[in-house]
């Protein structure tokens, strides 16, 4: 099942400035019950995004129409908590591409990235200066460049560089997932079959 | 080179390192539930693949499910469709399935260590973040994604970055009533939610190896919450007690090798950790959370920490959470009236959890306006607190005990804490919305809860008890 091609990602950005958004909120488990993999993106941010009549709640970025994009920047410990890959499905079915934070929970980082969607881990001064230029202008777009493993603030210049494994980065650049490469290791794991306890 | 319990069985399970990647890493055996699995099952389906080593993996529904009526259909026609599924899924391609109804059906992580899956030394995963529970034997087990369940059913193997390796150390005698939930709530305070990401941990010590495997289950199976990978504790006698008999346990001279490769579990004296934490084991109260996260929790006797003790960074996000809470910084936690309690889930729903429950509650009478659920984590467990008289002593003081499942923990089936009303939950997690809409969490440990259906309010257990004893689990 080939993932959608990543190479550059130019954007407004959606500003989230909250600390260990947990998949609870980021999909609430009673949305969970689905035995596919769409329309998770409808109910992103399900209960900050809607109240309990299912009314969008204007106070919630989701709903606020000066921001929108393909990037999320969220505050640090971003995907805490459950190892739901249906967090990673509502992201990508929003139509996010990106999420820009400065610490990622370990599941939720590896979901993204065989969803392709690309967690780009910034210096908590990174993510300071985005948060702060988002709010001066929420025009502001920031360029994602996976070849360069470069993030920059368009208007500024201002860059970094993320980090990414150079087999997810060469997964992501061409679409590839894990399957392909583990059963083009078939004889290697039958033959460590050989040799275990269990 | 001297190495760690963790390096020892991650080495013996690569199958080959990936250039500048990951490992791929065998599985030994892998769980699945009805929630995480059905996307997966499709994706083999759609490539057309097999599950190439069926026996290697074991279902049962149990997040989805009601705990009442079980004999009943599922009403709600969602649920019944993805449970239904679940079940097509293991015909289809030959996996074991414990369904609703059959005697070993449960919570996944309390079936697997109770029917002798679990063994030192395997590799586990599950669709599950809690499945670092089963770390408690010695196994590095955790949780994973929908396509890597889909990866290990089409080749039993995973990719994953190799994680770094931490020590957490815990010396001393626990207190009384300081159960292993209370250890890992307190070590999570200290870290944070956040402080162990990256990190396979494994904890030692004497405060550890005093613990029955119940309450290892308790400690690893929260090790997520830390957001560690997963946890582990070095196999011991405690541990082959355990699982000796148990129907999928090695048998006669299957036995004897095991205990023999089993003994061999255990980190090389001079092997060096990335990280390594000491904790006393004196400096641990029962605990319970006052928060969104589960590391916002204090001793009982404490306080929800001031605005001024929060860094900078951080208060935007901690005045969220204390409003979601209705509580203010700074506010005493003995006291404060609570409308729910909840006593189960892959944390705390094993039998010795019921014991421990059961001998506080013993005598006592459930606060009227207390609403309590009192979850099993299995069929077995069920059945066995049935046996040793554990319902009367329930029904005597004024509470009932539903059927097993996930429950109250996500709130996924029926059981959820209305929007507004405080829950003290012996599960994993006080999320927004966890255990329902709107619905405020206080985890605690088994007695805290019991002090809390007793009095309706946070309360110190040890205020409560006859006699001073250390807490089982």
């Amino acid at each position: 099942m080939a993932i959608e091609k990543f190479s550059t990602v130019t954007s407004t950005c959606i500003p989230l400035p909250i600390e260990n958004v947990d998949t609870d909120q980021i999909i609430p488990a009673r949305f969970l019950k689905a035995t596919t993999k769409e329309g998770f993106g409808d109910n992103l941010f399900r209960d900050w995004r809607y109240d309990e009549q299912d009314q969008p709640k204007s106070n919630f970025v989701l709903n606020d129409p000066t921001y929108s994009g393909q990037i999320l920047v969220g505050g640090k410990n971003f995907g805490s908590g459950s190892s739901r890959e249906h967090a990673a499905w509502a992201i990508a079915g929003y139509g996010i591409r990106v999420v820009v934070s400065s610490f990622f929970a370990d599941i939720f980082k590896g979901n993204s990235l065989n969803n392709g969607v690309l967690p780009v881990q910034v210096s908590e001064e990174f993510l300071a200066k985005i948060f702060k230029a988002i709010e001066a202008d929420p025009k502001t777009t920031i360029t994602v460049d996976l070849p360069e493993q470069s993030i920059t603030l368009d208007t500024t210049e201002d860059s970094e560089k993320f980090e990414i494994n150079g087999y997810k980065k060469n997964c992501m650049l061409n679409g590839y997932d894990d399957i392909d490469y583990l059963l083009s290791n078939k004889d290697k794991i039958e033959e460590w079959e050989k040799t275990s306890f269990y | 080179m001297a190495k760690t319990l963790f390096d020892k069985i991650w080495d013996a399970h690569a199958v080959t390192e990936v250039t500048d990647g990951p490992t791929q890493l065998y599985i030994d055996r892998q769980f699945a539930h009805e929630v995480t699995s059905p996307q997966a099952f499709n994706g083999i389906r759609e490539r057309g693949l097999g599950v190439m080593r069926p026996s290697k993996t074991t279902a049962t529904p149990d997040h989805n499910i009601p705990t009442w009526n079980q004999n009943q259909p599922i009403s709600d026609p969602i649920s019944k469709f993805q449970v239904e599924t679940l079940t097509k899924n293991c015909e289809e391609f030959g996996i074991t399935l414990y369904g609703l109804g059959n005697k070993k059906n449960g919570i996944v992580h309390v079936v697997g260590p109770e029917n002798g899956y679990t063994l030192p030394g395997m590799t586990i995963v599950c669709g599950d973040s809690h499945t670092s529970t089963h770390g408690a034997f010695g196994t590095i087990a955790f949780g994973i994604g929908t396509s890597e369940v889909e990866m290990v059913l089409a080749s039993q193997c995973i990719l994953q970055p190799r994680p770094k390796t931490m020590l957490i150390n815990i010396d001393g005698e626990l207190g009384d009533a300081v159960a292993s939930k209370d250890v890992i709530l307190y070590i999570i305070s200290q870290l944070s939610t956040g402080g162990g990401t990256g990190h396979f941990v494994e904890f030692a010590g004497s405060a550890i190896t005093s613990l029955s495997m119940e309450a290892r289950m308790t400690l690893c199976n929260m090790s997520i919450e830390m957001g560690a990978r997963g946890g582990l504790i070095a196999p011991d006698q405690t541990t082959f007690d355990y699982i000796e008999g148990r129907e999928f346990a090695p048998k006669g001279e299957d036995w004897d090798k095991a205990l023999a490769y089993w003994d061999t579990l255990k980190t090389d004296e001079d092997a060096e950790f990335d990280k390594v934490f000491n904790f006393d084991a004196a400096d641990i109260e029962p605990m319970i959370t006052y928060g969104t996260n589960p590391g916002m929790g204090v001793g009982i006797t404490g306080s929800i920490p001031s605005l001024s003790d929060i860094d900078e960074a951080g208060q935007a996000t901690f005045k969220k959470s204390m409003d979601y809470m209705g509580f203010q910084p700074g506010d005493q936690m003995v006291g404060k009236k609570i409308d729910f309690v909840f006593v189960g889930s892959c944390t705390n729903g094993r039998i010795e959890d019921l014991r421990t429950f059961c001998s506080f509650i013993k005598g006592k009478k459930k606060a009227e306006h207390v609403t309590a659920w009192i979850v099993p984590g299995s069929r077995q467990v069920e059945k066995q607190a049935r046996e040793e008289g554990l319902i009367e002593i329930l029904t005597e003081a004024g509470f009932v005990m539903r059927q097993p499942g996930c429950s109250a923990c996500l709130a996924m089936n029926d059981d959820k804490i209305p929007a507004g009303k405080y829950s003290v939950s012996t599960s994993n997690r006080n999320f927004e919305g966890r255990q329902g809409p709107g619905a405020r969490t206080l985890l605690a440990s088994v007695l805290t809860a019991g002090a809390a259906a007793i009095t309706g309010e946070v309360t110190d257990p040890r205020t409560m008890m006859e006699s001073a004893e250390p807490a089982l689990v």
